[in-house]
């Protein structure tokens, strides 16, 4: 299986975007190394900006360049473009609806050893209640590549969620559309719903669930904002059961956005994998997976209990 | 030596600033709420930008090579919409929807309101908002410049500075701050809720250009816009010394009137100082 990381596809889109459009320019705060926004430096240092340690500062002059036209991308850890920035977020860039594409790297519990303190477990929530903001989730490297590709022709602000980690890359995926959720495998017992490195894991999940004779659906539902409804209600007609994945909070993520819509419209059982209210910790990811039940085993279990077998 | 700047012309703007003050007044007593305090404080500083300074097109608020102007301290936003009015961005009939639902001219600035750039009112912000806006111009090769009108209790936030060291880290000398050092804020006095002294020292620890004037004295806020010009490989702040409220009596050296709109009596009592 071929094990990518999402900011190495991210850094090569920019450069490949940056050759073809003169209007991108890229911003990061001391942290290119890391978010690979340092391949775009090097081949376009004049449309480069690095503003060191000042998130607040970054964001808000991404806004005053995308008035003037500017395609901006803006680059850094998850947890300081969306918690250290989010007034500048909110107010410059998402109030103008100015196009800006956040893509932030080092999202979730996976960061491993470098703790709490750097693992954004709460930025999907705190992005999802901003008007104007798209929310991505890519899956794997190449879905990095084409959310990248896909928010650049959107206009208005995008936020792009990335891993530290590699993450498996995933067969038979369907074309990208943002907005559009797919199907990776069919089942009429219940949905499970993923987003991100989770994606995977459902699979895994749904695999073994076949050996017990429970079929899962796995839905990719790598765009959290605007929420595909259409695919959401398809499936709840077809499966009765949700299980929702992401490596993010309970609260304010993919699963509450799911179970918000569904029991507004058609309300079924939706039980919600992530991390419960607590903050990360040191270390290495498959560990950290395993201690926030963010596994298949755990995925199994609950669908398990779901479907009272 | 001849004055740059003809008695006519001073003459002319004295008479704008009343009219502008006034307006002002009017629009604010009629939305019911709002600030004034700021706006008659920055009257002299944005009335000489837009009608003698900025390279703008009222017809055209779009044309890519336009001057940009950026009101970071957004609630002051009455005199920028009468002076945007005055230019003839809108109808001055808009004047008196201000604030209402549904209005172009909203509580803090936005950009529905044509003339308006970017939006504006949490403060901090705007000082990287127009830092972007000159970089832009500098990417594109244009030559035009960046105004930006920054209150003296807005300095207070971190991101003024980390605004003020990237501006002058990337020599953007085609960006202009003008600081309306009026000396009030919400609270109280700026030196007793957080002193900014010793603030001109501070800007030029920053690397920045700085121009201390009355920003009441129209040649000296004229001649000020004029030397930022000049200045080359780093970025210019004017620091104006104003007076809250200025123009009418009992609103001058107060905070009552940063937050709080005339009532009809005193906005008559106004008016008439102001005519």
């Amino acid at each position: 299986m071929e094990l990518l990381y999402q900011r190495d596809i991210y850094g090569q889109t920019l450069v490949e975007l940056g050759r073809k459009n003169k209007n991108i320019v890229v911003l990061d705060a001391d942290l290119s190394s890391s978010t690979r926004t340092a391949l775009f430096a090097r081949e376009f240092p004049e449309r480069f900006f690095n503003f060191g340690v000042a998130e607040q500062n970054m964001m808000a002059t991404a806004a005053g360049l995308a008035s003037c036209g500017k395609i901006v991308f803006v680059s850094t850890f998850a947890l300081f473009a969306t918690g250290r920035a989010w007034d500048q977020v909110r107010n410059s860039i998402c109030y103008n609806n100015f196009n800006v594409k956040i893509v932030a790297s080092h999202a979730g519990i996976t960061v491993g050893e470098d703790g709490a303190s750097h693992q954004a477990i709460e930025d999907i929530a705190v992005m999802r209640c901003i008007p104007n903001m798209t929310i991505i989730v890519p899956c794997d490297g190449p879905e990095t590549r084409e959310a990248v590709l896909k928010a650049v022709e959107k206009e208005g602000p995008v936020y792009i969620r990335l891993g530290r980690a590699k993450f498996p890359t995933i067969e038979n995926k369907k074309q990208f559309e943002i907005g559009k959720a797919y199907s990776l495998c069919e089942g009429e017992d219940l949905t499970i719903v993923a987003c991100g490195i989770m994606v995977n894991t459902a699979l895994n999940a749904a695999a073994m669930l076949r050996k017990e004779h429970i079929n899962a659906a796995v839905l990719n539902m790598h765009t959290i904002k605007p929420l595909d409804k259409e695919t959401l209600l398809k499936y709840a007609h077809l499966t009765k059961y949700f299980i929702v994945c992401e490596e993010h909070m309970t609260t304010g993520g993919l699963g509450s956005a799911v179970a918000e819509f569904l029991s507004e419209m058609y309300p079924i059982p939706v039980i919600r994998i992530g991390i419960g209210d607590r903050f990360g910790q040191s270390g290495n990811p498959e560990e950290l997976l395993k201690e926030y039940r963010l596994t298949a085993e755990d995925i199994v279990e609950k669908a398990k209990v779901l479907l009272k077998k | 030596m001849k004055e740059k700047y003809s008695p006519e012309l001073i003459r002319d703007l004295e008479e704008k600033c009343k009219r502008i003050r006034r307006l002002i007044i009017e629009t604010l007593a009629h939305a019911g709420s709002g600030h004034p305090g700021g706006s008659l404080s920055s009257t002299e500083l944005v009335v000489c930008l837009f009608f003698v300074h900025l390279r703008h097109d009222p017809q055209n608020p779009l044309w890519p090579e336009r001057d940009r102007f950026h009101l970071s301290k957004g609630h002051s936003c009455p005199v920028l919409y009468v002076v945007l009015a005055e230019c003839g961005y809108f109808d001055k009939k808009e004047l008196f929807n201000l604030r209402r639902l549904g209005s172009i001219l909203q509580g803090h600035p936005d950009r529905r309101t044509p003339g308006v750039e970017v939006a504006s009112g949490s403060l901090g912000q705007g000082l990287s908002v127009a830092l972007g806006m000159s970089l832009a111009g500098k990417l594109d090769g244009l030559s035009y410049r960046v105004y930006c009108l920054l209150g003296d209790g807005e300095i207070q936030e971190g991101n003024i500075w980390e605004a003020a060291m990237a501006a002058s880290h990337y020599k953007c000398d085609n960006l202009c701050a003008i600081l309306d050092y009026n000396g009030f804020q919400i609270d109280g006095k700026v030196k007793d809720i957080m002193n900014l002294e010793p603030l001109k020292e501070k800007w030029q620890a920053f690397g920045w250009h700085t121009i201390e004037i009355d920003g009441h004295n129209l040649r000296e806020v004229l001649s000020a816009y004029d030397e930022a010009k000049t200045v080359k490989g780093k970025p210019t702040i004017i620091i104006a010394k104003t007076i809250k409220g200025k123009g009418v009596s009992f609103m001058e050296n107060t905070v009552d009137f940063h937050g709080r709109t005339p009532n009809p009596e005193e906005a008559r009592r106004a008016l008439e100082e102001l005519k």
